[in-house]
């Protein structure tokens, strides 16, 4: 239903979104071969003209004293697949159940399409939604789980079968349709789940965690399948997670989320190689930290005193001024072993402390003069004796400094319960 | 690769599984022998009474004998009086006239007397006559009375079975009504069914929502309220049934209190009544109805309603297609665990029941204790039993309920 609203927003313009969208879904009752296909739509790039299909205003959730989530702003475009990323009991969870409708928000406005859903109930707002623990209905076989949302709507008979079929069919499950949920495994299990949230065709889908319960090597078959699945309906996704290299892998945006708030928002790479504050830098992928106090703050950039004498020159974040404590991070892969001639910002004599092999890379613990031992990504081949003395370098522009301590919304905690 | 490691894995599993099978046996057995020895045999030899009955039988050998030569039916003649009359001077001095008169009284109400006015007249005069003897005793002068003796002959009868269902042999292969004045037991068991349907849609209608409560209550709190519910059973029945009796008084408690909220203008009589009985009954039963319920209940995953609700399911449309058909298990145990020990109810209509709400264990009891005819006290235990075990297997067989899977 809410596909058909989205397609008449969409001009037929290009050709080839004609071409790619045959229309099957809206016209029931044709199972053609391609039908199978028919749940292929505009894909991401195009959906996202609309910037505000979901748009948080100054949202608030409170638990008496507990602010679970404080003064919320957030836009998801249509189409996006936006990843809430935060360590448990920031916030994150809460604020999907807010826009699940299971909670109300204690302050501000949360709009789906442009209107208000506040007194909205969550059986009327037509979002699927994934859940960790899967929430497949046990006395159900697969189909009749699938079927669950059409037959709530009232859809003929005639007309679930096929959609069923079809939604089991991208998810690859067709042929389990009448197995109970508990004789499938737990992958399985998730796919049906999604199909199930698929179905009905909800222009929005929430995923709480979906892939939590499943072993490492499925997961991340399913974060593909995820992205396959993501791209050909075009569907917006908003997905909460604490895996932070699952939020990487998917998401066209990842919102950090901290203590109740959103840290910083953007695409994987800018959080990556920017992270707006140390927090951000320590959880989003791996971090070398060193503490030390600024000396100089000049153009952007400014050198930083560590204990023993070194000295480190690093790209300012945020308001630095001389003598303040200062937070330095620089990503593993970024330091070099410099060779004689090395021409670097940051060079610095270290001592191996060990190697752990990783099989296509070696992870180096080099120790400081200052004490301070730092990870350094190098190739397989290389043989790192305990004790050898070597020397690190890496540029300006790959080590930021951050405040320490007095950031209000950056310290790396991970207080609070809500979530 | 898996597919190919399973079977044979499989195989080697249950095969050990199956030497393995009578060790868990050989831990039971002490608890098995005991159930046998003390539950078991108990009880089968307390039914085999409600057909094997050899009270008669042993009583008149020489009369069988005769009887056996008489072919007619009807009145017999002198040969089988006389060995009628022998027969009643060897029991009149073994002392073992006394309960064969009892016995035939109840095939033939009157009888007891007669009976052992001619046992004395035999013992007194070896050549009694036949006319004297039903002189003594015109029921021995009627055919009825004979065909009940040579009905009680046989050592195994089906009389005490038909009775629990109010019928009676009424010719050679014919089956009847009794009279009307003597029909009680199929009232008597319409009764204690209708009495257990009562209560137990009473604690269902009581545990359904509170067990729901509870699951969604915190679980410190949860905790209390469950040991609320548990607290009165955790007390011997006698003493809550006791507690009724005190509040279910003309003058007792709840009169007061209706009378002060102005529900009722007048005393109500709750004691021996049957609405009174089914207050009871009901409070001594909530657990029995409650717990299976509250164990289901709280192995629904929450988030599954919410699966639900987020998926398009209205809140009844989630409580219909979602949760009830999961709880459904937990429903059926808990209302078959009260149905059935409902059916077995006899302290609490003793004292709290009328006259009028005696249920078939109340009538069974009646025949061990009073009357000592244990020969029909086990053929209502026999009926009770059979029709509980029906239920029971009906119940798992068609509703898919096992009460072994609930915690």
């Amino acid at each position: 239903m809410v596909w058909a609203k989205q397609e008449s927003v969409i001009p037929e313009s290009s050709s080839a979104a004609a071409q790619r969208r045959p229309n099957t879904w809206t016209a029931p009752g044709s199972v053609s071969r391609e039908a199978g296909s028919a749940l292929t739509r505009e894909p991401a790039s195009d959906g996202r003209r609309d910037a505000k299909f979901v748009d948080f205003i100054d949202v608030e959730k409170n638990y008496g004293s507990f602010q679970a989530v404080r003064r919320l702003n957030l836009s998801v475009g249509r189409g996006e697949f936006l990843t809430f990323l935060g360590p448990s009991g920031s916030g994150k969870t809460t604020t999907l159940n807010m826009l699940a409708g299971f909670e109300r928000p204690s302050q501000g406005v949360i709009t789906l399409d442009g209107k208000s859903v506040d007194r909205l109930p969550p059986y009327d707002r037509n979002i699927g939604m994934v859940f960790q623990n899967y929430a497949l209905f046990p006395h159900m076989s697969v189909a009749d789980n699938v079927a669950f949302p059409l037959s709530v709507r009232k859809y003929p008979k005639a007309e679930i079968a096929p959609r069923v079929t079809r939604a089991l069919d991208m998810v690859k499950l067709e042929r389990f349709k009448d197995r109970k949920p508990t004789q499938l495994s737990g992958g399985q299990q998730q796919r049906v789940a999604l199909a199930r949230a698929l179905v009905f065709e909800p222009a929005l889908v929430l995923m709480d965690e979906p892939l939590g319960a499943l072993d490492k090597k499925l997961r991340e078959h399913m974060q593909i399948e995820l992205k396959q699945i993501h791209e050909m309906l075009g569907v917006t996704i908003v997905y909460v997670t604490h895996d932070q290299s699952e939020a990487l892998t998917m998401s066209d945006r990842v919102a950090i989320f901290d203590s109740g708030s959103i840290v910083q928002i953007g695409t994987p790479d800018a959080l990556y190689n920017e992270p707006a504050t140390a927090f951000v830098a320590g959880f989003i992928g791996e971090n070398n930290a060193l503490d030390g106090e600024v000396e100089s703050v000049g153009n952007g950039r400014c050198v930083v005193a560590l204990p023993n004498g070194l000295k480190v020159a690093a790209l300012a974040i945020g308001d630095l001024r001389p003598g303040a404590p200062v937070h330095l991070t620089v990503r593993p892969e970024r330091i070099a072993l410099s060779n004689a001639n090395g021409q670097s910002d940051n060079r610095l004599q270290a001592t191996v402390d060990g190697c752990i092999y990783h099989g296509d890379h070696q992870r180096l613990l080099a120790r400081l003069a200052s004490g301070q031992v730092l990870t350094v990504k190098i190739g397989p081949e290389a043989t790192m004796a305990a004790g050898k003395a070597i020397e690190l370098c890496w540029p300006a522009s790959d080590c930021r400094a951050f405040p320490a301590g007095a950031v209000a919304d950056g310290k790396p905690s991970n207080t609070g319960s809500g979530s | 690769m898996s597919s190919i490691a399973m079977p044979t894995t499989k195989t080697w599993i249950s095969a050990r599984d199956h030497s393995d099978s009578l060790r868990p046996l050989a831990l039971a057995a002490p608890l098995l022998l005991l159930l046998l020895f003390s539950f078991g045999a108990p009880i089968v030899a307390l039914l085999s009474r409600a057909v094997y009955e050899p009270t008669i039988a042993n009583a008149l050998p020489l009369t069988i004998a005769a009887l056996r030569q008489d072919s007619g039916a009807g009145v017999p003649d002198e040969a089988v009086f006389r060995a009628f009359a022998i027969d009643l001077k060897d029991g009149q001095a073994a002392g073992t006239v006394y309960e064969f008169a009892k016995n035939l009284n109840t095939r033939l109400p009157g009888a007891r007397s007669q009976v052992l006015r001619v046992a004395r007249l035999a013992a007194q005069d070896q050549a009694i006559t036949k006319e004297a003897m039903i002189k003594a005793a015109p029921l021995l002068g009627e055919e009825k009375s004979w065909s009940a003796i040579r009905v009680g002959t046989n050592r195994f009868t089906s009389f005490f079975l038909l009775s629990a269902f109010d019928l009676r042999w009424t010719g050679q292969w014919t089956i009847g009504a009794v009279p009307a004045d003597q029909a009680v037991f199929l009232r008597v068991f319409g009764r204690t069914f209708l009495i257990a349907t009562l209560v137990t849609l009473a604690t269902l209608a009581l545990a359904f929502p509170l067990a729901y409560l509870m699951t969604n209550l915190r679980p410190a709190m949860a905790a209390i309220v469950l040991v609320l519910v548990l607290l009165p059973f955790w007390t011997s029945i006698l003493v809550r049934t006791a507690a009724w009796t005190v509040i279910l008084q003309k003058y007792g408690i709840l009169n007061d209190l209706m009378l002060w909220l102005g529900v009722t203008s007048d005393r109500i009589e709750l004691m021996y009544s049957r609405t009174g009985l089914i207050i009871a009954m009901t409070h001594i039963q909530l657990p029995f109805t409650l717990l299976p319920i509250y164990s289901v209940m709280r192995s629904v995953q929450p988030s599954q309603l919410r699966a639900a609700q987020s998926l398009g399911g209205r809140p009844f449309t989630v409580f219909r297609r979602i949760y009830l058909p999961q709880v459904m298990p937990g429903v059926l145990a808990g209302c078959l665990l009260t149905f059935i020990l409902c059916l077995g109810y006899y302290i609490t209509p003793v004292l709290i029941g009328g006259a009028s709400d005696q249920l078939i264990s109340n009538f069974i009891a009646n025949y061990v204790n009073a009357e000592l005819n244990w020969e029909m006290a086990a053929a209502l235990s026999f009926v009770l039993l059979a029709s509980t075990l029906g239920l029971y297997i009906t119940m798992t067989r068609y509703l898919g309920l096992d009460l072994f899977k609930m915690g």
